[in-house]
This record gives C-alpha cells, structure tokens and sequence, in this order.
C-alpha cells in the first residue's frame, strides 16, 4: 500500500468527522430579514421600467441603447420548451429592479445595518479577511459592498460592481459588455440584457497574477423579485486570476428568477478560474449565460456547484478561439427531490490544438432530476485537438433517474474525442451492506457521496463537499429512513 | 460467567414485500460451534441472515434474536455489528466510488474502538489476509465489490470477516462460485479464525464446503420453517437423496 493512498484514507477520515460534526446544523443561509428595498420598479416588465433603471442609474445613451433593444430581442423569442418546464415563471408579478439603498461603500460599516447582519450571517466579512483579495456584496439587485486589498489596486487590478465599473472606467467596460454573450444569444440573456443590475467587473492588468480569490456574493432577500447581474472577468494577456461566486437566498412560496450573464474573457497565455457555489433557495428558477471566450495559450478552468433552486439551465461554455487554448469544466449538481438540474457545458474548438474536459457529477434524489445537456464542437481547421467528457451520476433512492444528452458536432477529422459516463447508487442494498460492517447510516452515505467526489475532490473547496453532504443528508432524513 | 457467544433465535417470524417468509424459527448457535443451514431455493435461508442482520426491507412480524442475551430486533445493522453480527452476502453489492481500504479501516475503528492500530499496521494487517485469501494488493484501493468477479466478492467477504472479527458468522452460500482452490484458501482462513468463541451458520447447498469445515450441527428450512435438524449425516443425506423424504414427512 503506498503512503499516497495511507494518507488519502487519513483525509477520507477526517472529512468523515466533520461531516458528522456538522450533520446537526441546520441549514443556516434560509433565514429571511425584514429589509425592505428603498426602490422598487413594481411588478412587471415594459419598456416604462426599463428606462427607469436607465434612469435611476443615469447611465450612458449606449448602455440605454443596449437595454432597450434587448427588451425588444426578450419579448420576440418564446420561452424555451426544449428542456425542463419553465411554465411556473410568473412574469408578469416578478419585480425586475429592487433597489437596497443608496450607500455603495468599501467599509462594512457603511453597509445598513440589517443587510450587513445578513452578509455577517453567512460569513461573508470574515471569509474577506481570511482569504480573499477582494469581495463585492450583492443584495437584490444592487452591489452594496466593494474591496480590494491595495497591493492588487496599486497593480492596477479592477473590481466593483458592474454599475460603478460603468462610471469609473467606461471605455473598458465598453469593450467587454455583450462581446461574448451578445443579448441575441437566448431569451434569458435578452432579458438580463434589458433589465440587468449589479454583477462585478474584474479586470487583470497584463502579467498580473493574483494569488488570492476574489469573490462576489449574491443574495436575495425578497420573494418574488428577479435578479439579473451581469459579470464580466477579463485576464489580460499573461495573467492569472481566480475568481468565486456564492449565492443564497431564504426560501418563499413565490417562485423568483435569477438570470445572470457572465462573460470570461481569457487573453493570451492568461488563466483564469471561476468557482460558483449555487444555493439558491426552491423557489427560484435560475438561468444564467456564462461564457468563455479563450485566446491563443490562453486557460479556462470553470468549477461549479448547483445545490439548491427549483429549475436550473446552466451551460456554462468556451469558446476555444487561439491555437492551444483549452478549457475544463467540472460541474457538480444536486437534484433534490422536486427540483430539476438541467446542467452541462459546451465547448467549441475554433482553432488548431485546443483542448476541453468536461466533468459532469449530478447527484439526484427521489424524484429530483438530474440532466446532462452538452455540446462540443469541434470546427474544421481545428486540427489536432481534444476533448473529454465524463458524465457521472449517483442516485440516491432506488426510483432515482438521470439523463444525459451530448451533443457532438466534429467536423475536423484530427480531432480527438471520448465519452465516459457511469451510473452508482445510493440505495437500501449498499447502505445496508456498509452499515452491516459497523458504519452508522452517516458515515454509510457519506463514503458513497465523498466516493463520488473523489476523482474532483481536490478540485473543488472542501465546504462545499461538506455543504453538499450535509444538503443530501438533509434530505434523506426528511425523507424518512432510506436505510 | 466467562466471556459468552450465544446467539438464541426464538420463534421467528419475518416478512418481505408483505409476502411471509419466515414462519417460527427456532435455532441457538454458541460459540465453538459451527452449523450448516440447508433447504431447496427459495426456502428463506437468505432471508434468515438478512433478518440477522436488520435489513429494513425485512419486517419481523414475532419472535427474538438474542445475542449474549440482549435483544437485537429493533436494533439497526451497524448496532448489530457491534454486537458481533456478521454475514458473509450470498451476492455482495457493488458499491462503486467506495474504497476497499477506506471503507475497512472506519468499519474497523468502529467494531474495535479500543484498539489503536496505526494506519501502517492496519494496511500490513489487511495486505497478509488479503494475500491468504488470494488476492492482490492492488484490491485494497478498488472499490467495494466493483468489477469484482464472483470468487472475489466471497474471498472479500471472508477478508472482512478475519479484519473486523465477528463472534457470531452467518456464510451465505460462501462456496459458490468459487474455484477448487480459493474453496481451499478460504475453508483455511475460516478454520483459522473459527475458536471457541465464534460460531458459524453456514449456508450452503454442497457437501464440498462441509467436508473441510465439518459441523455439528445441521438443519433444514423448508417453506420458512425449520424442517429438519440433525448432524452431517443428515446433509449427506441430502446430497444423495434431496428434500423429497422431508417434504413427505
Ligand atoms: N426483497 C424481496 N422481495 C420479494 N420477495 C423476496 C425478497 N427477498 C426474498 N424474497 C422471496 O423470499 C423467498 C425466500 O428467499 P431467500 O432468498 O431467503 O431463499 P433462499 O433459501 O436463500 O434460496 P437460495 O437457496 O436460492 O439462495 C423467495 O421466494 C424469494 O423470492
Ligand atoms: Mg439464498
């Protein structure tokens, strides 16, 4: 036996006690606070409440221009009926724009109070101070908080939300906005184009590396709003950045939307990572555009987990546009029962010798559905390039079902490419089986989970598997014993 | 009263899927003593163990099952491991992503919480039983049964027998499907482990495992109902005449 694998079982261990420590505490991001928004556009969407976001954010003609006609784009295509049932979204009594206050600040104590409990809550100032570069704090639909330790801005690192990235550097948010997501590209971009508020936008100066996360944090406090941020990330030429978003919301009886678009644009010989950790609550169907363009040498890493909401649609996707660009993505999703994962990637080869990898884990329970939906193509001219997908799901509950559709369009005959998929299981048999040599039903189903994840582990932050465990425990109890 | 291994089965009486299975079983199994349990398919030998050892799919619907007198209905499998329960599955499931030795070493903790056996001496303690059963090293960073041919599920249900050490050994069908000599091997590790104060119930349909492990006792289930009990004369019997005479009983 080598030490290699002595010390992985030791790690095996240990995540096994925290995870047992942790079983007891409740889920803690599901409280709900009293704010109410200072500003609200009301119910419903026309091209009245667009200008008025134009207005309240006294905005550039163009970015007024963009809005209007994506409105027009939004209202022209019909809602998708290709994937999971998105008849629940009520359009018409979602609040587009919620607006918290007026303060945009970098010291939490100009934050309002009630909003600042929230972000203390969830551990968001504390996790700043320990290891981030720099955080920006979204609440409904408006960034509230902004830092960047000074190193990074004396390096002339850029980040705040989008709207004062708008005022501050214009000409370099001009740029980026809607290059790689244009608001034609589907109905949810369109709307986002139209209606979108807050967001972040991160820019690395050429050579900059930055060793610290930065992380922006989403939430929403307010049933039946929406909240359309839109991110842009660029890493200029040679530099290395990673960048993490979270989000969470309580849970309501009415169901609200969150729409994002994140544009990634990864420069030559430039890294970028983005991380985000989805919790939102069941009651939001959310359905963000992410996308990657990636230049000559240039590396995109997109790490994702999707914990919580009703309905998601997220394909996150690269545009593999220089020679030797490559992109992975390694998406974890968790179907619980009642809710629908329609999650996958894309990645398109534009150019000689790039490389994908695409991991896929879904995890779904009782009647929770996990769907793989990918697409990779590979242009002609591509030549020699690769590309690797792994679709792996686990059930838990022996009635547990999960789908995978890839789509694969090859078109250069140099080109490279493998499917893997498997199936395992949660179910009363291999429960049994482990707690008839002494595992308690915890430990039991956290061995199958952390087996599951273990090929990712490494890549992905150990509170997350922890958070996810715990996700999966909770809903095993509630569904009374499984074992 | 010195140290014990007594496993009473009083009036028993089990369901599946609302079907009843196990109808007033009675059986005492002490430590130093090794039983075969018989009787045609589907007679509800392997219910029997999985009743043993709580599986939730099995309701019992009457009786007990003491060991060293406390009672284990209502107790959950992993408590019934503690107790000193073990069953060797006639078909062990796969439990893919489940490493072997990450799996064996918290079972071990948990069964023996008193020991404080290094990770080193773990790994050298299950690399010499896995090598007497027959198997390589590399199996101790597979996955729980998975792409585990038939002979090494049961030479891997053996292994975990010897690592976590059990008092009280349930083998369901433990020689089926293996190899003339893995039955070698294994009939070994269980003769070796096998003292005075372990007993086994062996379940089986041959007399090939019987003339190496020889017991002292047999019985036979018939239609959920012990039908006959008697010594190894009774399972040669079997094997030249069947269940036809018992049934005519
Ligand atoms: N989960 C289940 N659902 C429905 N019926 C079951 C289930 N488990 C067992 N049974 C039924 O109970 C009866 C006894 O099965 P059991 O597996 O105990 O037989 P057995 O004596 O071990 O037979 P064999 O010698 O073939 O292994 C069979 O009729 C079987 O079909
Ligand atoms: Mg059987």
């Amino acid at each position: 036996m080598e030490i290699q694998n002595m010390s992985k079982d030791e790690e095996i261990e240990k995540l096994l006690e925290s995870v047992k420590n942790i079983t007891s505490k409740k889920s803690d991001w599901e409280f709900k606070d009293s704010f109410k928004p200072q500003y609200t556009t009301g119910k419903g969407l026309n091209r009245k409440v667009v200008e008025e976001i134009s207005d309240i954010k006294n905005e550039p003609d163009w970015m007024r221009r963009i809005r209007l006609k994506a409105l027009e784009i939004f209202e022209a295509k019909p809602v998708p009926t290709w994937g999971p049932d998105l008849s629940g979204i009520d359009w018409e009594n979602i609040s587009y724009y919620n607006k918290p206050g007026d303060s945009n600040t970098n010291s939490w104590d100009d934050v309002p109070e009630m909003i600042k409990d929230t972000f203390q809550k969830l551990g968001i100032p504390e996790m700043e101070q320990k290891y981030l570069a720099g955080s920006v704090a979204q609440y409904e639909s408006e960034g509230v908080y902004h830092s960047l330790r000074k190193v990074w801005e004396d390096k002339g690192v850029v980040f705040m939300d989008l709207d004062s990235a708008i005022r501050e550097h214009p000409d370099l948010v001009k740029q980026y906005f809607c290059k790689a997501v244009p608001i034609t590209d589907n109905k949810f971009a369109a709307l986002n184009g139209a209606v979108w508020s807050g967001g972040s936008f991160l820019y690395v100066p050429k050579g900059v590396h930055i060793d610290m996360p930065l992380q922006t944090y989403f939430r929403m406090n307010n049933e039946g709003t929406g909240q359309f941020e839109h991110t842009i990330v660029v890493a200029d030429e040679g530099s290395s950045v990673h960048y993490i978003e979270g989000c969470t919301a309580p849970r309501w009886d009415k169901n609200s939307l969150h729409s994002a678009i994140v544009e990634i644009y990864v420069n030559k010989n430039a890294k970028a990572r983005y991380t985000s950790v989805q919790n939102w609550s069941k009651s939001v169907y959310n359905m963000p555009t992410k996308r990657a363009w990636v230049e000559e040498n240039g590396q995109m890493e997109w790490v994702g987990g999707s914990l919580g909401s009703k309905v998601t649609m997220l394909y996150p996707s690269s545009y593999l546009r220089g020679p030797h660009a490559s992109a992975s993505n390694l998406n974890i999703s968790l179907a619980g029962p009642g809710t629908v994962k329609d999650t996958g990637a894309k990645a398109l080869h534009f150019a000689p010798y790039t490389t994908s990898k695409i991991v896929a884990k879904s995890i779904s329970i009782e009647d929770g559905k996990a769907i793989y939906r990918g697409l990779l193509r590979i242009n002609k001219g591509a030549v020699e390039s690769k590309s690797h997908v792994q679709c792996d799901a686990l059930l838990i509950n022996d009635e547990s079902a999960s789908y995978t559709f890839p789509h694969d369009e090859i078109y250069e005959p140099t080109a490279t490419f493998g499917h893997e998929a498997s199936v395992g299981k949660i179910g009363t048999e291999e429960l049994t089986y482990l707690r008839s040599r002494g595992l308690s039903e915890d430990e039991a189903s956290s061995m199958i989970v952390l087996g599951f994840l273990d090929d990712v582990m490494r890549e992905i932050p150990m509170e997350f598997a922890i958070e996810m465990n715990r996700l999966i425990k909770m809903e095993m109890s509630k569904m009374g014993a499984v074992g | 009263m010195g140290i014990m291994t007594e496993l009473i089965i009083k009036n028993l009486s089990a369901r599946v899927e609302g079907k009843e299975i196990l109808r007033d079983v009675n059986l005492t199994v002490r430590g130093g003593e090794i039983h075969a349990l018989m009787g045609p398919n589907g007679a509800g030998k392997s219910t029997l163990g999985n009743v043993l050892i709580g599986h939730p799919n099995y309701e019992i619907t009457g009786g007990s099952i003491k060991l060293d007198g406390v009672e284990l209905v209502g107790k959950y499998p992993e408590e019934r491991a503690r107790a000193g329960l073990y069953l060797a599955f006639q078909s062990p499931v796969a439990i893919p992503g489940v490493k072997l030795s990450a799996f064996l070493r918290t079972a071990y903790k948990n069964l023996h919480p008193e020991e404080k056996l290094s990770v080193n001496d773990f790994y050298k303690l299950v690399s010499s039983h896995l090598k007497k059963v027959g198997l390589d090293e590399s199996f101790m960073s597979r996955s729980v049964n998975d792409g585990f041919s038939g002979g090494e599920r049961k030479r891997l249900e053996i292994l975990q027998m010897v690592i976590l050490r059990p008092k009280i050994i349930v083998l369901d069908e433990i020689d089926s499907g293996l190899d003339v000599d893995a039955l070698g091997l294994i009939s070994d590790e269980i003769l070796q482990f096998f003292n005075d104060q372990t007993a086994f119930l062996i379940v089986t349909h041959y007399q090939r495992i019987l003339k190496r492990i020889d017991p002292q006792f047999v019985h036979v289930l018939m239609n959920g109902k012990i039908a006959k009990e008697g010594d190894r004369e009774l399972a040669l019997r079997i094997e030249n005449e069947g269940y036809d005479w018992i049934r005519g009983n």
